[in-house]
């Protein structure tokens, strides 16, 4: 009997059986998933940039240590999605050298800058808020091994919320030079990070593949609603104000309605017009270049050991475990 | 049909983007197993590159042992690793399908020794 690969693929997605490296699946399935997969990320890399601009400027040693754990997580982060894209078939190379030639995207909101302290706490709060809700929806994706890195993710992610909603806490509390921080802060990050959810809806409708195949779950806006709905009541907590006239409790729709996002500066920023854009991946590309020595000296080394060594002792690994 | 997609995680495409394909030399995938706690079997929990098993074991620890996570980490290198083939799996496993009776509640016992 002729087995039909694509029915037997679609009947797993239908009963919720994850999908696994070595399943037959559509070639555009595999396509959308390292794109997505390697595009995550790489914001998760290039998501290191704003944050460790402040590593060497945090008020006290406390809270340096804090950042630097939350910046060492993203590069994890990173490398778990790497990783799991590698699975279908792009090699880490490749994927890197999308990045660099700028042929891969990443996230726009890393191509805002981080002005002052308060950002950190704003992009913890927000950013992340809005990360995670994603991230949260990504762990029931339907590829075995994104939802699998995505849960050890969301794992490391609250604590990422958490210190950055702590820092504007104490700020709020603070002087009002620092409370004016605060609120500024909040001001720059909300809007981005409502267009970290992705244009509206009914922009994207043609046929949802990706929600058919269970890649994503949850519609753009509906996660975006859900982080608006968060967010409205966890401002109260700091005594600050979104930046939003328009925002008002709808008891129809039992949500909040808030004002009209700007789409042409997402755009903008999409298209490599924001204000970070080059910035960013300058500093990739030099640190990628700048680690070419390193990469090359660890690779001769590894040869020179492996010459060296005789034969016995270099399956030593169970034997000490 | 093009489907204009953005989500979170899929930025779509660059127009006119070039990836070069340079062929670099990149250093091997290893897997990571890691025991949580004394007692309990080393599980796969994910894969890294390094150059050898010592960049191997260090990189382990920093990626995947962060928060307590393990006690004790094996890396080996992905090549070494033989899979079986997934659309073998019907005639690999159906087999143990009909050995109903190899499980204990196949055997219906009088109230008495029931808990044997």
């Amino acid at each position: 009997m002729q087995v039909n690969f694509e029915e037997l693929f679609l009947s797993k997605i239908d009963k919720e059986i994850k999908i696994e490296p070595k399943d037959w699946m559509p070639e555009k399935y595999r396509q959308t998933n390292i794109r997505q997969i390697s595009q995550h990320a790489h914001s998760e890399i290039v998501g290191m940039l704003p944050e460790g601009a402040w590593i060497t400027r945090a008020p006290s040693l406390k809270r340096k240590a804090i950042l630097l754990a939350k910046v060492q997580d993203e590069g994890g982060h990173g490398l778990y999605l790497y990783s799991a894209a590698e699975t279908l078939g792009i090699s880490r190379d490749e994927m890197t050298d999308q990045l660099l030639t700028g042929k891969a995207k990443y996230s726009s909101i890393f191509n805002y800058p981080s002005l002052t302290w308060a950002d950190m706490g704003a992009i913890g709060w927000l950013v992340d808020g809005a990360a995670i809700l994603n991230q949260v929806m990504l762990c029931r994706t339907s590829y075995g091994p994104y939802a699998r890195a995505m849960v050890r993710i969301c794992k490391e992610e609250s604590f990422h919320q958490r210190q950055g909603f702590e820092i504007l806490l104490v700020l709020s509390q603070g002087t009002d030079e620092q409370k004016a921080m605060c609120q500024d802060a909040i001001n720059r990050w909300w809007w981005p990070s409502l267009m970290m959810f992705g244009p509206t809806d009914s922009e994207s409708t043609n046929s949802d593949q990706s929600i058919k195949w269970k890649i994503k779950r949850k519609s753009n806006d509906e996660l975006r609603q859900q982080f608006v709905d968060m967010a409205v009541q966890q401002i109260k907590v700091l005594n600050m104000t979104l930046p939003d006239a328009d925002l008002k409790w709808n008891d129809e729709r039992k949500h909040y309605d808030f004002g009209a996002i700007n789409w042409d500066e997402f755009w903008q920023v999409v298209k490599g017009n924001g204000p970070c854009n080059k910035e960013r991946l300058d500093a990739r590309k030099k640190a990628w270049n700048d680690g070419a020595w390193v990469r090359e000296a660890a690779i001769a080394y590894a040869e020179k050991k492996k010459k060296s060594l005789p034969q016995p002792l270099q399956g030593g690994a169970l034997k000490t475990a | 049909m093009l489907i204009k997609k953005y989500y979170y995680g899929d930025y779509g495409e660059i127009e006119g983007g070039v990836s070069s394909n340079k062929s670099e030399t990149e250093f091997p995938l290893w897997e990571v197993f890691i025991r949580s706690k004394q007692g309990l079997d080393h599980k796969h929990v994910g894969s890294l590159h390094a150059a050898d098993a010592a960049m191997a074991m260090e990189n382990a620890r920093d990626v995947y042992t962060r928060r307590m996570e393990g006690v004790s980490i094996w890396v080996v290198e992905s090549k070494y690793i033989h899979a079986s083939n997934p659309d073998e799996a019907e005639s690999l496993y159906e087999p143990s399908m009909d050995k109903v009776y190899r499980h204990p509640t196949f055997y219906q016992l009088p109230d008495e020794v029931n808990h044997m």
